[in-house]
């Protein structure tokens, strides 16, 4: 029983020499303030780029407020009469409104690829990082291998091994691929063998817990920063993907928002009578984007102090 | 290898050393269960489709329907056909433009967040980083829009003070164009990546050189930029990976300038219109696998030549 305590004491590991959290929190204070004063030069030069980074995103927001014949008749970047609520139903009502499947979609598919990518990388980072086993670094080496195989190589013989079992245009050919991480797994082994103080594992071993029993409840605690960011990773990667429902996927209703709006601008650029279409491929692409950047935005410190913690140490 | 594991311990073996090989075994057993999981749908979704396509690429679709074994013949067409190869070379050319600035970009964003000498650091940092939540496909929508040589915010400022339409979309600045694109996507996931390297470099390293005078510009090319080798390997080879696969931005733009951007712009652009436009399965496969060779081999070269260079210095 003695290692629950030790697994809420964060600070448990000092004793072999491991360096406290704390001790870190005052270097980088600290470090701070050594970087002398704010420069008014440097901060205008990167509010410039800033200013790049946002200009697209600034056109959309006001694209998405036009009605059609304004979009191609008043200046791209100002505003002209507002047309957004027409818009956004025209968005959510075409065909039936299957605007609303994708985006239900396209959230299924991302966190359902995501949760399952990450918690297939937890187990494996932390073997290779924290246990002894034959083979590991033979295995370890074969998942850093993998991270230079092209997915899109893979994707067309994806398809057509799914073909022959009949796996190709239902929800599953999108979420089985995204599964593998094999950059996650390199993460979370980075990660993990600094998050988790070997003296602490040790201990917990003394006292006679079983492996199964010392990650779930010792070192999954600790391993919950790199978790949320090997999950945001891959369910950024799933959200923006378009290649494989693009090749797996031919029934609308399965569609993610990407092959969707995709398939939209297609149709509108092929013009003939449905012009229209131009201001809802703006506004729905508009819309596609607020719940991603909004996760940023909530998750961001999270994730970042995941990446900064460990995630890049080398 | 697993067989000096499961060997039983020895029977003279003292008490500890026997207690140890036991607790070593059900390590392994344990290690084994963890990584299973991962490595079933690994293999899966991974190996089986890669040895799968290098299977495919072997055989050839005949006319009266059927395939035959050609060996190596679709590799020796690939090698020879004209729309592959300058596929290959024009990402080779993007591969040598637009990595290095957007790296370079990237690196400069990093160490300026990291002098601690911004203001606004919070809402600088969010900003660039922003375009990493959006999709390669919208973005491709945006510029397109963007870059419209009729309705285009551009074009109209062009046409409004008398200047000619600079043509994003035509044949000579098409390139160029993707790669603004792919930069302004990922320079700011590149940032993130080489601020959180410059930030556990641990500060006694450069207060030493603070001491002796150094300026930021000193310490940062001496001190900072050699520590973060390893990330800036990582995000190079990152970069190269995805500039040869890239798919997203010119199948978006082939919407909008069809006679620029052919049906073999890009390698991964060719393996998808020969699968399921000219139904050429086989040849698409040969094409997929030599593209991720072209890839293996350019991503070793990079690695090689950091280790080299290291070992130089």
């Amino acid at each position: 029983m003695t290692s629950q305590p030790l697994a809420a004491d964060p600070d448990a590991g000092t004793a072999a020499g491991v360096q406290r959290p704390a001790d870190a929190g005052t270097v980088r204070r600290r470090r701070r303030r050594v970087g002398g004063e704010p420069s008014t030069v440097l901060t205008v030069a990167l509010l410039a780029c800033a200013a790049y980074f946002l200009l697209p995103l600034a056109w959309l927001v006001i694209a998405s407020t036009k009605s059609n014949a304004d979009l191609f008749s008043t200046f791209g970047l100002w505003f002209a009469d507002i047309n957004i609520a027409k818009n956004l139903r025209d968005v959510v009502t075409f065909q039936d409104g299957i605007y609303l499947s994708w985006m239900g979609n396209t959230i299924f598919y991302a966190v359902v690829s995501g949760v399952g990518a990450a918690a297939l990388a937890t187990g494996a980072g932390y073997a290779f990082a924290k246990l002894h086993f034959p083979g590991g670094n033979a295995l370890f080496a074969i998942v850093l291998g993998a991270i230079m195989v092209p997915l899109t190589a893979l994707a067309i013989p994806t398809y057509l091994l799914f073909s022959k079992v009949g796996l190709t245009d239902t929800p599953w050919a999108v979420i089985l691929p995204s599964l593998v991480s094999p950059f996650g797994v390199y993460l979370m082994r980075v990660y993990a063998a600094g998050a988790i103080p070997d003296s602490l594992l040790e201990a917990a071993r003394v006292d006679g817990a079983n492996e199964f029993r010392i990650f779930f409840s010792v070192a999954l605690r600790l391993l919950a920063p790199g978790f949320v960011t090997v999950l945001l990773f891959a369910l950024v990667a799933t959200w923006n993907n378009y290649f494989l429902p693009l090749i797996m996927l031919n029934s609308p209703e399965y569609f993610p928002l990407t092959v969707g709006l995709a398939q939209w601008q297609a149709t509108s650029a092929a013009g003939s009578g449905s012009q229209a279409l131009f201001s809802m491929v703006i506004t729905g692409s508009l819309v596609s984007l607020i719940p991603l950047v909004v996760a940023f935005l909530f998750l961001q410190r999270y994730w970042q102090s995941g990446l900064a913690t460990g995630g890049v140490k080398q | 290898m697993s067989a000096t594991v499961t060997a039983p311990p020895s029977v003279s073996a003292v008490e500890g050393r026997r207690r140890g090989t036991g607790l070593r075994r059900r390590q392994a057993v344990a290690a084994y269960c963890f990584v299973a999981p991962f490595f079933l749908v690994f293999l899966a979704m991974l190996v089986l489709p890669l040895f799968y396509s290098g299977y495919l690429s072997l055989f050839r679709e005949q006319l009266m329907g059927g395939t035959v074994f050609t060996g190596v013949g679709n590799y020796v067409r690939a090698l020879q056909d004209q729309a592959f190869i300058s596929g290959v070379l024009r990402m080779a050319r993007f591969l040598v433009i637009q990595v290095p600035v957007m790296l370079g970009l990237s690196l400069v964003f990093a160490l300026a967040l990291d002098s601690g000498r911004l203001r606004l650091q919070r809402a600088i940092r969010l900003s660039i980083f922003v375009p990493y939540a959006v999709p390669g496909v919208i973005a491709a929508l945006m510029w397109g829009y963007l870059y419209g040589p009729d309705f285009g915010p551009f074009a109209q400022g062009a046409r409004a003070l008398g200047l000619a339409t600079p043509q994003f979309l035509g044949n000579d600045w098409m390139l160029g164009s993707i790669m603004n694109i792919v930069t302004w996507s990922f320079a700011g996931y590149n940032m993130i990546i080489l601020y959180a390297a410059l930030r556990s470099i641990p500060p006694e390293l450069y207060e030493a050189a603070r001491v002796d005078g150094a300026g930021e510009f000193r310490v940062a090319w001496s001190i900072k930029i050699p520590a973060i080798k390893p990330a800036l390997l990582l995000t190079t080879i990152f970069s190269v990976i995805g500039t040869f696969q890239l798919f997203n931005e010119p199948s978006l733009l082939r919407i909008l300038a069809p006679n620029v951007i052919g049906v073999g712009y890009t390698p991964n652009l060719y393996a998808y219109n020969l699968a399921f436009t000219n139904q050429e399965i086989n040849y698409a496969a040969a094409i997929a696998f030599l593209l991720g060779f072209v890839i293996m081999v350019v991503s070793y070269a990079v690695q090689l030549g950091a280790v080299r260079r290291e070992r130089r210095s």
